[in-house]
């Protein structure tokens, strides 16, 4: 089967340009980028609207197994396709969690309901406790693309320290979450004067910083792989300068949510913008923007967690963090294009293009023999969004009756349209 | 002017609506004073109070309030209720909801929990004191007690002295006495010092010979005993000689200077037995009786708003 997508602007996250063209899907693969249409194609007269590889969205949290009722496999894929998302990086932090080879082709035999690419991390650690390191290889061999005790810190320095050395053997991924587990412990909000004039037990951002310095060195001892899962204050971006500038294989990533909302937008409570980390000041914010910019920070993501409406109607410490944002994901990042001075292409290597070379993966570009994962969306169309509207199971949006711009118009997972009418 | 429909905490109202409040209140001030005691300002409406923590002094004030208004008063301990069986937060409020209750006071051990609660019900609110974030009739019978005692409550340099960062009751008279342009000063280690003190507009202080210096009003706040594990302070008598209001301390600040504190008191730990005795220095005692003026007050104003309210509507039933 060929299509052709004509009267398109194509955003190239590789070479970092937005230009009017056209493009050639064959069996699945780009075939070609500016070429005529060949004959018997599928003609997609894309309106002049934007063409760009689909979003990679690493860290999604899908409640299978153990929590089906807060979101499937297939739910979340609908909600990916529905949001511009060709490829699903999923989380092992279920109920079990995927720690072992025969849990994670639980989970491949499942991920088939989803209309999008879904690719699996595996825990570091077995139950995600921190004692006993996962079976790697076969975890590998399964299909993991990378491993992470998600949240979880692994106090253990000695054991990470193993963890990462026979992480590097396999030239296995590791993703941590830097943050020092005493001083973050039962913290709901960022220390400073919002927190403390809403009474909310908070952290300071240097907890921030100190789990990053602690898994640098470790990194710097080891030699692994490593990518840090969210980093959200100014005062760890010197460490990863430093870390980068001496070589180390590192990387680092931020949810959409950092880079949007500020501890200010909590507001009266409100539990749909409780996060871990939590929300950061405005000033922090800006910092993580820039360091985007200028390509300190690789990744953005949504960190897409579905949570019921009980885990939400408590109050604001006893809540559950986390927001679902697979279908928000390209709408909140077009705030960072219309008021946030990133261009599309910028944006496009945080979230295809880098997450893809880190993983491993062919997507996340517009060349020829990458697969036809694509997205084709109006970044000026204005909508507000009603939390009811999204496919997700879980609507815990901090998005509800926010003014956004951006639609998803088609998205094609290997040149097979999964969202959007035929036009 | 009193608009507010619930009281939930000293933030959202203005300096007219404290003052409201506080001229009401003197008012009941004369009334508990009396032989009978009693006024129908409530008469006829269900006062409930819902305390999700221990409280003995705070409760008995609200119901003792309640019923010098006519009110029917009913005392729920949620320590011991359904809340234990796995019941929520919101199902309760809705439970309680449907019996048609007027007034309902809640205490909560966790911030937000009491606006959170508020939004579920029919009725007028009054926050008791929600986690670490405000206790509204605290500070309002603080304010009182000052007026009454400085004879004003404007231009005074208040210093809050002990364990600011658990502390509802330092939150709530922050905001109120910087909202009524007073100058206030933070005492204590830094370890019980909420972050962000500095921005609030007041001075911090970790010496306190330094923060009672010339100060009005000086108000101790109460160390709870379960935080002196050596966790935030290394003991009782470090405490109590760095940072507990003795005689020598107090001679510092200025000498017609009040002393005020929410109770329960620890003497020897935060407060020295003789000082808290002064009758010519402590208002302690006075602090209690302007806590069943205030409530009163409190509850009277938001009675009338929500009479206000419910004829508005049934108005505009008819029309």
């Amino acid at each position: 089967m060929i299509l052709h997508f004509h009267n398109a602007r194509l955003i190239d996250p590789e070479a970092q340009t937005v230009a009017g063209g056209t493009l050639t899907v064959r069996d699945g693969l780009i075939e070609a980028v500016g070429a005529e249409a060949p004959q018997g194609a599928e003609l997609i007269d894309c309106g002049g609207k934007h063409l760009a590889p689909g979003l990679i969205d690493w860290g999604v949290k899908i409640g299978e197994p153990g929590e089906r009722h807060k979101e499937s496999f297939r739910s979340a894929g609908l909600a990916a396709a529905a949001g511009g998302v060709t490829t699903v990086i999923a989380r092992p932090d279920t109920l079990p969690p995927i720690d072992t080879p025969e849990a994670l082709e639980f989970a491949t035999r499942r991920a088939a309901d989803a209309p999008v690419n879904i690719r699996h991390m595996a825990a570091l650690t077995r139950a995600r406790e921190g004692r006993e390191m996962v079976e790697m290889g076969f975890l590998q061999d399964a299909g993991a693309v990378a491993f992470t005790d998600g949240v979880r810190v692994v106090p253990d320095t000695r054991l990470l320290s193993r963890c990462m050395t026979y992480a590097r053997g396999l030239d296995a991924l590791i993703v941590g979450h830097p943050q020092d587990p005493g001083l973050s412990k039962g913290a709901a909000a960022t220390s400073g004067k919002f927190a403390s004039l809403y009474g909310l037990p908070s952290v300071s951002p240097m907890a921030e910083v100190m789990g990053l310095d602690r898994d640098l060195a470790l990194v710097a001892m080891t030699g692994a792989r490593y990518h840090a899962d969210q980093i959200t204050v100014a005062a760890s971006l010197p460490a990863l300068r430093r870390a980068r500038e001496a070589g180390l294989d590192v990387t680092a990533g931020i949810s959409i949510h950092h880079l949007t909302l500020n501890e200010y937008d909590v507001g009266g409570y409100r539990t749909f913008f409780r996060f871990t980390p939590p929300l950061r000041a405005e000033e922090d914010r800006l910092a993580m923007v820039e360091a985007l910019a200028e390509g300190l920070i690789d990744v953005i993501a949504s960190f897409h967690t579905p949570q019921d409406e009980e885990s939400k109607r408590l109050p604001f410490a006893e809540a559950a963090p986390g927001a679902v944002g697979l279908q928000t994901l390209l709408p909140a990042a077009m705030r960072l294009y219309h008021q946030g001075g990133l261009s599309l292409p910028q944006l496009w290597r945080a979230m295809s293009l880098n997450p893809a070379r880190r993983l491993g993966l062919p997507a996340g570009r517009l060349s020829a023999g990458a697969p036809a994962d694509l997205v084709l969306f109006d970044p000026d169309a204005p909508f507000v969004l009603d939390r009811f509207t999204l496919l997700s199971k879980s609507k815990n949006t901090p998005f509800d009756g926010a003014r956004l711009e951006g639609r998803v118009l088609g998205t094609w997972v290997a040149g097979r349209r999964v969202f959007g009418a035929q036009a | 002017m009193f608009r507010a429909r619930h009281l939930l905490g000293i933030e959202p109202l203005a300096p007219p609506e404290i003052t409201t409040l506080l001229d009401l209140a003197e008012t009941y001030v004369d009334l508990n004073r009396r032989t009978v005691k009693h006024s129908d300002a409530l008469a006829g409406m269900t006062q409930i109070n819902m305390f999700f923590e221990n409280s003995t002094r705070t409760q008995s004030s609200f119901e003792l309030a309640g019923k010098r208004l006519g009110a029917d008063v009913m005392n729920i301990s949620m320590q011991t209720s359904s809340v234990k069986k796995g019941e929520t937060l919101i199902d309760t409020a809705l439970t309680l909801n449907a019996m048609h209750p007027d007034l309902l006071v809640v205490r909560h051990p966790q911030s937000g929990a009491v606006d959170l609660l508020a939004q579920k019900v029919n009725c007028a609110v009054l926050n008791a004191g929600d986690g670490r974030h405000e206790h509204p009739t605290q500070a309002l019978l603080d304010a009182l007690t000052i007026r009454r005692a400085k004879g004003r409550l404007h231009r005074l340099t208040v210093a809050i002295c002990g364990d600011i960062a658990h502390s509802r009751v330092a939150r709530s008279n922050l905001i109120l006495l910087g909202k009524m342009e007073n100058r206030l000063r933070l005492v204590g280690p830094a370890t019980l010092m909420p972050s962000g003190a500095r921005d609030w507009g007041c001075e911090v202080h970790e010496d306190m010979r330094e923060g009672l210096k010339g100060a009005d009003v000086v108000m101790m706040l109460r160390l709870q005993k379960e935080r002196m594990d050596g966790g935030f302070i290394p003991s009782e008598r470090e405490y109590y000689h760095r940072w507990g209001l003795d005689a020598e301390k107090l001679a510092l600040a200025a000498p017609d200077a009040i002393v005020m504190h929410p109770g329960p008191m620890n003497r020897g730990v935060e407060i020295d037995g003789t000082i808290a005795d002064d009758i010519n220095r402590s208002v302690i005692q006075d602090q209690v009786e302007m806590g069943v003026a205030v409530r009163m007050a409190a509850m009277d104003l938001l009675a009338r708003n929500l009479r206000a309210e419910r004829g508005a509507r049934a108005a505009e039933m008819m029309a």
